[in-house]
């Protein structure tokens, strides 16, 4: 089928481009920008009049509870939620059950999104070692021509740094990205809440900074002494962008991201003891958020995930240390992405590289570029009207998120994957919406 | 709703009571001045008034206690109330739904008013929020975060022995980190306009921002007891050895272990009070606490009229859907 896109403002990071323009796509790649290629007679016209046309959005933290959690969320579900919020590229943790460390659990998932209709192209993250257990390296080369884009502990720790060491000398020999989540489990003990003055008076079991900050050191450290190319996930520390920091200007292969709920909210937030605010690493101090933010305006922080953790509803329903950790958060990504936006943190083209250039980028993904010959991943945005956020109407099997009842200005009006509109969900979603007002 | 508003009526009178931080002066020592009429009901041979009558209570208890949970019995039957005390036995892996549901089962039995103690910090919120309309919940201890009846008992203690609290010099000695004690008397003796509150204890036993809870931090017991009218000490708990916070004992004894040659550091007319169980000869010398100054045995005493007086002003609360 041959689109015409017509009349968006067209932002492409990668290139510097942000004009009004009209975007031709034929079959599953983009044919042109601008200028209608010669003989070009599109089967549908698609009107951005007004809006946005950014690529697709690529999440590179999202967990969809299949296989091994299917009561909490199925890659159906989230694959549609994800969808309809303009995400079309997604990276799946290893640490679902049983973890990604053989070929037929990445079957599985390729399966099950075939099954739900290809909403979105899935990107599993292999294991580090087998079962995650931290002792054995996996068979990384298997994963890796099996698809996977990455190799991870997920927050499964090594059984001591000789491993950790191992398994970064061993995915650098085959040129794979390895992710990970710094943490010193021995320090973060049972804790729930950021080591200050709001876990002292509320008695929350503390995590300190340095849970995540001597892990980081480590970790860095091993990267300097096996040049694996390294992307941190879901920092949370003043500190700890400092770390990245001052490992970029070391000229250190590392990369970096942070949770979007992270820019937004802080352990104050947890006064009132809401389960649904009770995520791991903690939320931090107003200190560290604004250094988060500051890092991902000067590109300290390469990019900005959703961090998605579905729960049901029996999971958050438990005192605060019992509940469960985690935020739905895939709907949320792309409007808070625009609060960012409005408070001044970054500027357009700049959220479009944090949310889709520079992931694709870094974990190597055919997507994040809206460029003749690539990928016709796109999402049309509409911005300036005013919704408020409800989470029992997402379309995500999760609805614990802290954000219902916050104010959000931009929303995702159409989403094509590989040069195909979305036709069920999101449309089906848009109806549903404005047959509520 | 934050967590004041959920503890009280719209007309800022006690709904529930379940944390000490964000109540007024003005309340405390109403309930001060309760516990205190309370106080000729026990010494009379027909220890009963009708205030509770025909109400139920329930005891819940997931972690052990001895004292609060006797002395919560005692003040609901003096209050003429039902009691009915439940121990339950939970692994540490007990689940969100299993609480609700041994709630809401025991709500299905008409009970007024629950009294909690769970080892999660945040909990007696967390069941407060989940009860219904005219149902009241009790903190008896959540986690590390408060145990506001403890607290309130010591605050009439501490006004039995000393008239004017703005006077006040008193130190908390301990485990200050783990102690949903500490954390609730901090608040307690702050909002009554206390003179100067020290903690004393070793860094590993302290939260981070103690100072942030409006106290003045000592490491060293002798500095820390120099001249104050009241000295709490608190439980060392065993596991606390295992843990590496402390490394034994006899060293914990050596440093912070409150002796009667120590306590001379403090004013001749100091009082010492623990909320017990007190270890002797860990946190304690026997013969401190044995001593002329020690009121530990009438803080238990006080327990009871405190708790009828906290009993009593939720129960006198009309029923609605705060």
């Amino acid at each position: 089928m041959k689109i015409r896109i017509q009349g968006g403002r067209l932002i492409d990071p990668a290139s510097g481009l942000d004009r009004i323009t009209d975007l031709y796509i034929d079959s599953t790649l983009i044919a042109a920008i601008g200028e209608a290629p010669e003989g070009f007679v599109a089967d549908r016209e698609i009107s951005a009049d007004g809006r946005l046309l950014l690529p697709g959005l690529v999440d590179i933290q999202c967990r969809m509870r299949e296989p091994g959690q299917t009561r909490k969320a199925r890659i159906a579900s989230e694959t549609r939620a994800a969808r309809a919020a303009g995400i079309t590229s997604l990276c799946i943790p290893p640490d679902t059950l049983p973890p990604i460390d053989n070929s037929a659990v990445i079957e599985l998932i390729h399966h099950s999104n075939l099954k739900a209709g290809n909403l979105c192209h899935l990107y599993p993250i292999g294991a580090l070692t087998k079962g995650l257990e931290g002792e054995q390296l996996s068979n990384m080369a298997a994963l890796r021509d099996t698809g996977c884009v990455a190799l991870s502990n997920a927050f499964a720790a090594f059984a001591n740094t000789l491993v950790q060491r191992r398994a970064m000398e061993y995915a650098a020999g085959l040129g794979m990205l390895v992710v990970i989540q710094p943490r010193d489990l021995s320090l973060y003990a049972n804790g729930c809440a950021h080591e200050g003055e709001l876990a002292t008076r509320l008695g929350l079991p503390p995590v300190p900074e340095a849970a995540e900050t001597a892990a980081l050191a480590k970790d860095i450290e091993l990267v300097a002494q096996t040049g694996a190319r390294t992307h941190f996930g879901q920092l949370s520390c003043a500190r700890s962008v400092e770390m990245i920091r001052q490992a970029k200007r070391d000229g250190l292969p590392v990369s970096c991201d942070v949770a979007m709920h992270q820019l937004f909210l802080v352990d104050r937030d947890i006064e009132d003891f809401d389960t649904h605010k009770l995520t791991l690493p903690p939320l931090r101090s107003m200190r560290d958020r604004d250094a988060l933010r500051e890092g991902l305006a000067d590109g300290t922080i390469d990019c900005i995930c959703s961090d998605h953790q579905p729960q049901d509803q029996d999971s958050k329903l438990a005192p605060f240390p019992s509940a469960s950790p985690g935020i739905s958060a895939l709907e949320t990504l792309l409007p808070l992405g625009f609060r960012l936006i409005d408070e001044g943190v970054i500027d357009l083209p700049q959220l479009v590289d944090r949310l889709s250039t520079a992931p694709a980028r870094i974990f190597g993904l055919p997507a994040g570029r809206l460029a003749p010959g690539e990928i016709a991943d796109a999402v049309i945005v509409e911005t300036g009207r005013l919704d408020v956020c409800d989470p029992a109407g997402f379309l995500s099997a999760g609805k614990n998120s802290p954000f219902g009842g916050w104010d959000f200005s931009a929303r995702a009006v159409e989403t094509l994957l590989a040069g195909k509109p979305s036709s069920g969900p999101q449309a089906a979603e848009l109806k549903r919406r404005a047959s509520d007002r | 709703m934050s967590r004041t508003e959920l503890q009280l009526t719209a007309q800022g009178r006690l709904r529930h009571f379940l944390d000490i931080e964000g109540l007024s002066r003005e309340l405390l020592t109403e309930i001060l001045d309760t516990a205190e009429s309370f106080i000729a009901v026990s010494d009379r041979s027909i220890k009963k008034v009708p205030l509770l009558r025909g109400k139920t209570v329930a005891n819940l208890f997931f972690e052990a206690s001895t004292r609060t949970r006797s002395t919560f019995e005692l003040a609901a039957q003096r209050l003429s109330a039902d009691i009915l005390s439940l121990d339950i036995k939970t692994s540490a892996t007990v689940k969100g739904e299993s609480l609700l549901d041994t709630l809401r089962n025991l709500e299905a039995m008409q009970i007024d008013m629950f009294v909690i103690r769970h080892r999660d910090s945040g909990s007696a919120h967390f069941f407060a929020q989940h009860v219904g309309p005219g149902v009241s919940v009790l903190n008896a201890g959540d986690g590390q975060h408060a145990h506001p009846t403890q607290a309130m008992l010591d605050m009439f203690t501490i006004r039995r022995y000393k008239e004017d609290f703005t006077r006040l010099r008193v130190a908390i000695v301990g485990d200050i980190l783990h102690s949903r004690v500490a954390r609730s008397q901090i608040h307690a003796l702050n909002i009554l306009h206390t003179g100067e509150v020290r903690v004393i204890a070793p860094p590993t036993l302290l939260p981070k921002a103690a100072e942030s809870l409006g106290v003045r931090v000592f490491h060293d017991l002798d500095a820390g007891l120099s001249d104050v009218d009241v000295v709490i000490m608190l439980r060392l708990q065993k596991e606390r050895m295992s843990g590496a916070l402390l490394p034994s004992e006899s060293e914990y004894y050596r440093l912070y272990g409150l002796t009667t040659e120590r306590l001379r550091r403090a004013r001749p007319d100091a009082i010492v009070m623990h909320p017990g169980p007190a270890n002797r000869g860990i946190e304690i010398e026997s013969a401190v606490m044995d001593g002329p100054q020690s009121v530990i045995l009438n803080q238990v005493t006080y327990g009871i009229a405190v708790r009828m007086a906290v009993m009593s002003m939720i129960a006198a609360q009309p029923a609605e859907d705060a």
